[in-house]
């Protein structure tokens, strides 16, 4: 047997796990619905599913900014309702899909602040804050643009920037093994991004997954880039679970067809050896174009 | 170099800035006085016609014009960072005008004077900028992710014209020599002819400036966004009730004190991040020592401009920020 603390979890769980989860905005209707994800430390998940299938709900639930109606989200066995604010966010960070700013922060200002869990109310940042902030802006190919006004930037470079802010948030600097599972979560990183930064922010991410073991979960509604990065995905439909597991077993065009109503092919790539989906029909409707 | 020599820097330049200000000004005016005989200590203070006028007759109005001019424009500071809208100030949100609003009440019908040994105008103008606040808030929530530039706008122009309405109604109401008392306070007039307004402005202002003094690193992340904030820990709706309740306090003892003085929550602000940058730990104290430099500047000139006649030193900080709204609102996209 092993241990388990009172709230249900076992002391030796290590990794994200969302245990039973019910959520909704307003009282009467839940947008997710007894929703169980389990991510494992020094995992790679996507989260998968339709608009309003409850993808930015989970992943909000699972950063700890909104707590469950019912069950509990757990990481490394501890409920984060027991956590404070800050010890969450020292473990716990978050991508938004995109970042538009009204004031012009420097590229090191912004990575800076992700240093804000670890300060108190009247602290200033020091220099070992200053060298976290710099490593996570290297771990994004970013250094170099320290000075640079963050509005200046590309898209792309906007968006590692903010990768690099969010691992500021963590305290250890190389292994995360130390100080317990440190989790990335990016809500559609790569939607208004062009292609080629879409595959920069996909290598980025597998980079940080090999060699900091950092846990990510991502929720995309680009299928391709799933198959490229995840290891594992998690498909929700209207707020519930419709299935979950390694990727190869997910992408399948039966899942699909029932998660998105879409008739897929998938193929094998043969040179990037990762699944290839490509949309053919709204299922029911047959070939839309025949030659 | 480090960010604390930074900060240390904005208030060290600043600070010496508007005190250099303040001291400066009192000696401008239709009688020149003489800084060495102000503070000349062999003449006693009743024979001292320089120390008088200085003392007297126009160090509290300089006076009242810093507090009013950092408050404004601190205040206009923190509703930037919690709208994520550089047009955001007490004047145009409309926070002003419901301040005056109060004021203006407690002005014509003459209420009871005070409530716990405070003077019942501040209170009042502080009910109505709270008012007003209430309102943007709720419409700032409703829309989630900060405030765009047109919903400001027009709800600026809305709170503005309904809160004007009612001024007039209330002018309307009054007699004759009460109109003329408040017109003139309305076109921002900081006259305040003794210590005894600038004492009652004290605590609301002592207050919301300790307030003021917590938010800045918050600020900097809520003016990002509230989620990219809360999931770094900030507590957001506590800061967002912080910071709003302390912007109308500290709008409401503004304008009780020198009338709805406008843009100066825009100018400033805006000429502070093109020296400081934007990070509001120098900010927002820049610009606080920055708003009570210019409108003392700006009573200065009021004063003295077409001496002995004055111009309200709200059309001058009107004729001066119009334009500059204008402008701003161009290159804002």
């Amino acid at each position: 047997m092993k241990p388990t603390d009172p709230s249900g979890g076992s002391m030796s769980e290590l990794g994200l796990v969302a245990d039973g989860v019910t959520f909704g905005y307003s009282r009467s209707s839940p947008v997710l619905d007894a929703v169980r994800a389990v991510v494992p430390r020094g995992g790679l998940i996507g989260i998968l599913g339709p608009n309003g299938s409850g993808k930015t709900t989970l992943l909000r639930l699972l950063a700890g900014l909104q707590a469950p109606w019912r069950g509990q989200v757990r990481l490394d066995g501890v409920d984060l309702k027991s956590m404070g604010r800050a010890a969450v966010a020292r473990r716990i960070a978050v991508v938004p899909q995109e970042t538009q700013l009204a004031f012009d922060y420097t590229v090191l200002e912004l990575a800076v602040m992700g240093r804000y869990p670890h300060l108190g109310t009247f602290d200033v940042e020091g220099p070992e804050d200053l060298s976290i902030a710099l490593d996570a802006l290297r771990a994004t190919g970013t250094d170099r643009l320290t000075s640079r006004l963050f509005n200046t930037l590309s898209g792309g470079e906007k968006q590692r920037v903010i990768i690099a802010a969010a691992l500021a948030q963590f305290s250890s600097r190389d292994s995360p093994c130390d100080t317990g599972t440190e989790v990335l979560l990016l809500d559609e990183p790569t939607a208004s991004l062009d292609l080629a930064y879409q595959l920069e922010i996909r290598s980025i991410l597998l980079e940080l997954n090999r060699t900091r073991g950092l846990t990510i979960v991502i929720s995309t509604h680009d299928l391709n880039l799933a198959a490229g990065l995840c290891r594992d995905l998690v498909l929700l439909a209207r707020g519930r679970v419709l299935a979950a597991g390694p990727v190869r077993s997910m992408l399948e065009p039966a899942l699909i067809r029932t998660l998105y109503d879409v008739d897929v092919d998938v193929t094998t790539n043969p040179r990037t050896g990762h699944l290839t989906i490509v949309p053919v029909a709204r299922a029911g409707h047959g070939m839309d174009a025949k030659p | 170099m480090t960010i604390t020599r930074r900060i240390a820097l904005t208030w060290l330049v600043w600070g010496s800035g508007a005190v250099l200000v303040c001291l400066v000004s009192p000696l401008m005016g239709s009688t020149t006085i003489d800084l060495r005989r102000v503070f000349s200590s062999s003449i006693p203070f009743g024979d001292n016609l320089d120390a008088q006028i200085f003392f007297v007759a126009r160090l509290p109005r300089v006076l009242a014009g810093a507090m009013v001019g950092s408050a404004l424009a601190a205040s206009g500071v923190v509703f930037q960072a919690l709208l994520r809208n550089p047009l955001a100030t007490p004047f145009t949100l409309g926070v002003s005008a419901g301040a005056a609003l109060g004021a203006m009440l407690a002005l014509t019908f003459n209420l009871p004077s005070g409530i716990a040994g405070f003077s019942a105008i501040p209170i009042a103008s502080f009910a109505g900028s709270l008012g007003a606040v209430a309102i943007v808030y709720g419409l700032a929530r409703a829309k989630h992710r900060g405030m765009s530039t047109n919903v400001l706008l027009l709800a600026g122009v809305t709170l503005n014209s309904f809160f004007s309405a009612l001024i007039l109604f209330v002018q309307f109401l009054a007699d004759y020599t009460q109109t003329f008392r408040t017109v003139r306070w309305l076109m921002g007039d900081l006259d305040v002819s003794s210590y005894a307004p600038l004492l009652a402005a004290v605590p609301p202002l002592g207050l919301s400036f300790a307030a003021f003094a917590v938010l800045p690193k918050r600020m900097n992340l809520l003016s990002i966004s509230d989620e990219s904030a809360a999931s770094r820990g900030v507590d957001v709706h506590r800061t967002q009730r912080l910071a709003f309740l302390s912007a109308s306090l500290a709008t409401g003892a503004a304008v009780s004190l020198g009338g709805p003085v406008g843009f100066i929550g825009i100018i400033i602000p805006h000429l502070v991040r093109l020296m400081v940058g934007a990070d509001h730990r120098l900010v927002l104290p820049a610009s606080a020592f920055g708003g009570a430099a210019f409108l003392v500047l700006c009573d200065t000139i009021s004063r003295t401009a077409l001496s002995p006649l004055e111009v309200p030193v709200g059309v001058i900080t009107a004729i001066i920020g119009g334009p500059f709204f204008l402008w701003l609102l161009i290159r804002n996209r």
